[in-house]
């Protein structure tokens, strides 16, 4: 047997396992080499200098003992409550909705699930006290997974209970002096991930109607409708978005009559609303556009008037076409709320830098930051992969 | 016989329609002035740019034109206007060449290249510019040491908390004679552009692509005959040198200037990496096989074949991007920079003419993005036109 | 079904926000008053304090990033010097230091919010000049705290504290962008015709925090601000030194809209009030025994005798409590600024030589 192993050809140069791998992927040709030398050199240059910072130097002590600023602002302490509220209700809506469409919100719910259980094993490790919330939260978002699999009607239901939970939210959150469970809460006191999670949501949702609007009137044949659409949307497009939120914060007092007066974060709002209405409106252009004339000659030969043709039949394509498009402006608007820091509300990036101003955490500037990035980075990165899930579940574009 | 009523007639509703509209924009638009001027009344204030002849009274850090707070106000805004687009033209140039080197990155068959880039990718488009702009500020560079120990890179180059100092060209004596001569150089490419081509047409079959080398060699001429009459250079090397407490010589970049530039330059750089590797990838195989069948070697096949069509598609978004870098730029004034924006608001501040200030602030910003996508929009125009 | 959802869905957000932006001032009765009537100059007086009895609390505009004067911690008390005036009125008005609902100020929008009626009256660390109280329809209260602009340096650039501005030739100096600082900053460097670069902030800790960093050699603010903002936010206080050249004069003051006189003698008196029980040796401590004081001076201004706090259509006692819950001027000092080793200096009682007085209550 040895004998003829002996005679055996040599067998090729290794197709598979880790040597290959890297002589394939790192060390191919010598510019390859030189390449992967470079970049190596490099990381090894911005890696070491950070992860000895990071280990040593770093007082990391300053993102425990304000987690809370963080997460809630000023919102008063014993109204926390109501947060958790609003968190529990998601994770219930989460899981129904889970339950109800089982692809199209798996990606959601997974993360949903992931971000609560790490919550609990993080908190877990540090000896924090909060973890019984999340658990909450996780349970009710397990129970309501089942619930919602075996829920008759159960689109409708989740689909009306979801109208209603923005809403909702607003009303937990702001509170009613009607309710003395819920004593009002100034706006002026959201703040942290809270304030700029409302102002996302907020900023995107009253936006579409508008931007809906302004696409339509981009597109219609009436020149006058037509130009004005065209010069808002240039000219929103055209200036940068602080000088939006400037304007909304300072010139608005201006342009009311005397006795309304929008608090700022109402004030911002309506700068975000209408500085992402001009984007979403070009974002639904590009759909319109993608719509054949034969749909309209159709349905003007079903004998649908104009309003209808564009509800029914015009608008439920364009809009089931740019979903990435507006997923794309949600996650970019969710970047932008940081700018509110400029007109001095209290949002994550604000937070950030009041935080700096404690007298026992000076110079934890990176400490801080860097968390703030994780915060952003984190939740895109979730709402990109959950979107990125449920485009995928609904065959959107693909259609 | 036409028996519709005029009220059903579809180009009377039409104007109809317009009219309402033009009317409940009228109505807008009056209730907001009444407001306005209501509101300004009460306070006593009046609208109207008097105050821009005004002394500014306030001091400007840096500044690309010379200014004093004696100046005026209008000379303040124009102060932080050329702050504005020295930072953002030059953020341009330089986001460009990062973006296309992140964008390649990520195209690249090394493991750790295309990693590398996508991670950088990956992290910057995920998170504020703001927050990106403090911390390079503040947590990157006023962490640098001090102006005695800096950090000295090859060039020379050195890192301190209150700059970058860096080797710069200084004007000799002669530099106002060299304009001359720069000056006809340059009209002489204009020159030989015009004879050429009149020549072209003359011409029954192509001229020698040779002659291109006409672009080249004569200019490089009078620029030479330049160095043979002049006794010196126009430029000459300028070195930082630490010289007591601070450096002399070569080309200070404030910390504040240094963090906007890197800031915007890193955030935008990462969204042209995506678009440029969109851009190549949307060029199919099958260009690049046909390429490589015909004989081409891979790097002409990417720099003849699908660079050229890449780039139709990449222009466009390309240009938006621009507009962002400087729109962006406006986020200066968290880091302290005195960019349009921030003196803009800093005026408005001291006069309190809110309207006046930012219907300032926004032409202005308007009219940079408008002339930048005419330019863009040539430039597009002409690379579309070579295709066909 | 569902692709109807997006439009219906958002039509309902945007009809949540228009009730939450338009809804909570109207759905606030306690809020409602102010911002619906905002006061102004020919509304009638006692409006103001009718509408300030009626919703049961102050609304106090505040610095909320300002150590030792408004400053916020990360578990959302407010504390501070000018804080503790805005308890006072509150404890004058309802026997209670916590009836204060606090807003928080950018430099940039104080006046605006006085202005439109968001907040009854604002304390927070803002100068008293003609044009805000003539040109933005101000009241100004007594001044409460002397400040004068100052300027801070680094002990390695400027050893003496009586050297002049000629000691920061060519210096970076950091402030703050929006104030009047920044002018008399340029105004004074213009003056002593010496140069400097001005690196300027929006935000007040950045500056502080950029000064700190090296990047700045001096930085320049109301002295108060540079010696409490400077312990506070300092890595190390003791390698900095605040020159002895005064920039500016810098009162103090809690300022309400013009239009309800009431109102703005109530914040007057009160601040009156702190004043004269420390210049009567009247603290927190020791309030209840002077109730039996023979001195009438005492017994008018605690409501023993007289009818003094009916006037302003307050209880008699109003003095009483703003001592028994916040304490005498003295002790609100004491309280908030001691621990930045801040000198009485001009906000000594007259009788110590500073120019704190108080009007005879009588």
């Amino acid at each position: 047997m040895a004998a003829i192993d002996t005679v055996e050809i040599k067998p090729p140069r290794l197709t598979v396992g880790p040597l290959a791998w890297l002589r394939k992927n790192l060390f191919s040709t010598w510019y390859n080499i030189a390449l992967t030398l470079f970049a190596a050199w490099l990381l090894y240059l911005i890696l070491k200098p950070a992860i000895e910072w990071a280990t040593t130097e770093a007082r990391w002590g300053v993102i425990e003992a304000n987690l809370t600023l963080f997460m809630i602002g000023l919102y008063p302490r014993e109204q926390i409550g109501r947060v958790w509220l609003c968190i529990f209700i998601l994770a219930a809506l989460v899981g129904l909705s889970w339950g109800v469409w089982k692809n199209a919100a798996r990606g959601f719910a997974l993360i949903a699930l992931g971000a609560g259980l790490s919550f609990i094993a993080i908190a877990l490790f540090f000896g924090w006290g909060v973890w019984e919330d999340w658990l909450i939260a996780v349970a009710t978002l397990l129970i309501f997974y089942f619930i919602g699999r075996y829920l008759p009607r159960g689109a409708l239901i989740t689909g009306i209970a979801w109208l209603l939970y923005f809403p909702l939210v607003f009303f937990l959150i702001a509170g009613t002096p009607y309710i003395a469970t819920l004593p009002p809460v100034e706006s002026n006191l959201w703040g942290g991930l809270l304030l700029t999670l409302l102002l996302t949501i907020v900023g995107n949702f009253g936006a579409l109607p508008l931007g809906i609007l302004l696409a339509l009137g981009r597109r219609s044949k009436l020149p006058i409708i037509r130009y004005f659409c065209i010069a808002y949307i240039e000219l929103i497009r055209g200036v940068p978005l602080i000088t939006i939120l400037y304007m909304a914060a300072v010139l608005l007092p201006y342009f009311l009559p005397i006795d309304i007066r929008p608090d700022q974060v109402v004030r911002a709002m309506i700068g975000f609303i209408l500085f992402e209405a001009a984007y979403q409106a070009e974002n639904v252009r590009g759909g319109l556009q993608a719509i054949g004339r034969g749909q309209y000659e159709a349905a003007h030969a079903l004998g649908l008037s104009g309003a209808q043709t564009i509800t029914l039949i015009i608008l439920p394509q364009a809009l089931r076409a740019v979903v990435p498009a507006l997923f794309n402006s949600f996650i970019s608007l969710f970047k932008d709320t940081s700018l509110v820091a400029i007109i001095g509300l209290f949002d994550v990036v604000r937070i950030s830098r009041s935080i700096l101003a404690q007298s026992e955490w000076l110079g934890t500037h990176r400490e801080v930051f860097l968390f703030a990035f994780l915060i952003y980075w984190a939740f895109n990165l979730a709402f990109t992969y959950g979107s990125g899930r449920m485009e995928e579940a609904l065959g959107v574009g693909k259609r | 016989m036409n028996t519709t009523a005029f009220w059903r007639d579809i180009r009377v509703l039409k104007i109809f329609a317009q009219v309402i509209f033009i009317l409940v924009l009228a109505l807008v638009a009056g209730y907001l002035y009444v407001n306005v001027t209501t509101n300004l009344a009460r306070q006593g204030l009046t609208m109207g740019y008097g105050f821009m002849k005004n002394p500014a009274s306030f001091g400007i850090g840096e500044s690309f034109l010379s200014y004093e707070p004696s100046n005026t106000y209008a000379r303040a805004l124009l102060v932080g206007l050329v702050n504005t687009l020295v930072v953002s033209a030059l953020g341009i140039v330089f986001t460009t060449i990062v973006g296309i080197l992140a964008g390649v990155g990520r195209l690249s068959s090394n493991w750790l290249i295309n990693k590398f880039a996508a991670a950088y990718v990956g992290v910057i488009r995920n998170t504020p510019l703001l927050l990106q702009l403090m911390f390079w500020y503040f947590g990157v560079i006023l962490q640098l040491p001090g102006v005695q120990q800096a950090v000295k890179l090859p060039g020379p180059l050195f890192l301190t908390q209150r700059g970058v100092y860096m080797v710069w060209g200084e004007g000799t004596a002669t530099l106002p004679a060299w304009r001359i001569f720069v000056f006809i150089a340059l009209l002489s490419i204009f020159v030989i552009w015009f004879i050429l081509r009149t020549a072209q047409e003359r011409a029954s079959i192509p001229l020698s692509p040779w002659w291109n080398l006409a672009y080249l060699i004569i200019p490089v001429l009078i620029l030479l005959i330049g160095f043979v009459i002049e006794p010196e250079p126009p430029l000459q090397a300028s070195i930082p040198e630490l010289s007591g407490l601070n450096f002399q010589g070569g080309l200070r970049l404030t910390p504040e200037f240094a963090a906007l530039l890197f800031g915007l330059v890193v955030y935008t750089g990462a969204f042209i990496a995506e678009i440029v590797r969109a851009g190549i990838q949307a060029v199919s195989r099958g260009q690049v096989e046909a390429a490589r069948s015909l004989g081409l070697t891979a790097g002409q096949a990417l720099r003849l074949v699908v660079f050229p069509q890449a780039l139709r598609i990449i222009v466009p978004p390309i240009t938006s991007q621009y507009l962002n870098l400087t729109k962006n730029s406006s986020l200066a004034i968290a880091i302290g920079f005195p960019d349009f924006f921030s003196v803009a608001g800093t005026v408005f501040n001291q006069t309190g003419a809110a309207i006046e200030i930012i219907t300032i602030m926004m032409l202005s910003y308007l009219s940079i993005s408008l002339f930048t996508s005419l330019l863009m929009n040539l430039y597009n125009r002409r690379i579309q036109l070579v295709e066909r | 079904m569902r692709k109807l959802l997006f439009p219906l869905f958002s039509l309902l957000v945007l009809t949540s926000l228009v009730l939450a932006g338009c809804g909570t001032p109207a759905a606030t009765p306690t809020a409602a008053p102010a911002a619906e009537t905002p006061q102004t100059p020919e509304v009638a007086g006692g409006e103001r304090l009718q509408a300030i009895l009626d919703r049961g609390e102050v609304i106090c505009g505040a610095h909320g990033t300002f150590q030792g004067f408004g400053f916020v911690d990360s578990d959302g008390n407010w504390t501070g010097f000018d804080v503790d005036f805005c308890r006072a009125w509150a404890a004058a008005l309802f026997d209670n230091p916590n009836a204060v609902e606090f807003r928080g100020l950018s430099a940039q929008e104080r006046f605006t919010a006085l202005q439109s009626g968001e907040v009854d009256v604002l304390a927070r660390n803002s100068t008293w000049s003609y044009a805000r109280d003539v040109e933005l329809g101000l009241t100004f209260g007594p001044v409460n705290f002397y400040d004068g602009q100052a300027i801070m340096a680094k002990k390695s650039i400027v050893d003496d504290p009586a050297a002049g501005l000629q000691a920061l030739e060519g210096a970076n100096v950091c402030v703050q962008s929006g104030t009047t600082t920044e002018l008399n900053l340029a105004d004074q460097f213009r003056a002593a015709g010496v140069n400097y670069t001005p690196v300027v902030f929006e935000d007040q800790n950045a500056a502080f925090q950029a000064y700190d960093e090296g990047r700045c050699d001096a930085i320049t603010s109301d002295r108060s601000q540079l010696a409490t903002q400077g312990q506070a936010v300092l890595q190390n206080f003791d390698d900095h030194i605040i020159l002895d050249v005064v920039m500016s004069k810098e009162p103090l003051a809690p300022a309400v809209s013009d239009g309800d006189p009431q109102w703005a003698e109530v914040v007057q008196w009160v601040v009156y009030g702190m004043i004269q029980a420390e210049e009567l040796g009247i603290t927190s401590q020791n309030v209840d025994e002077f109730l039996t004081s023979e001195d009438p001076v005492v017994r008018r201004l605690l409501g023993v005798e007289g009818e003094l706090g009916a006037m302003l259509g307050l209880s008699n006692d109003f003095i009483y409590r703003v001592i028994k819950h916040v304490g005498n001027y003295g002790e609100v000092y004491e309280r908030n600024l001691s621990v930045f080793n801040l000198a009485r200096g001009q906000n000594e009682l007259w009788t110590n030589g500073g120019l704190m007085y108080s009007p005879p209550f009588r």
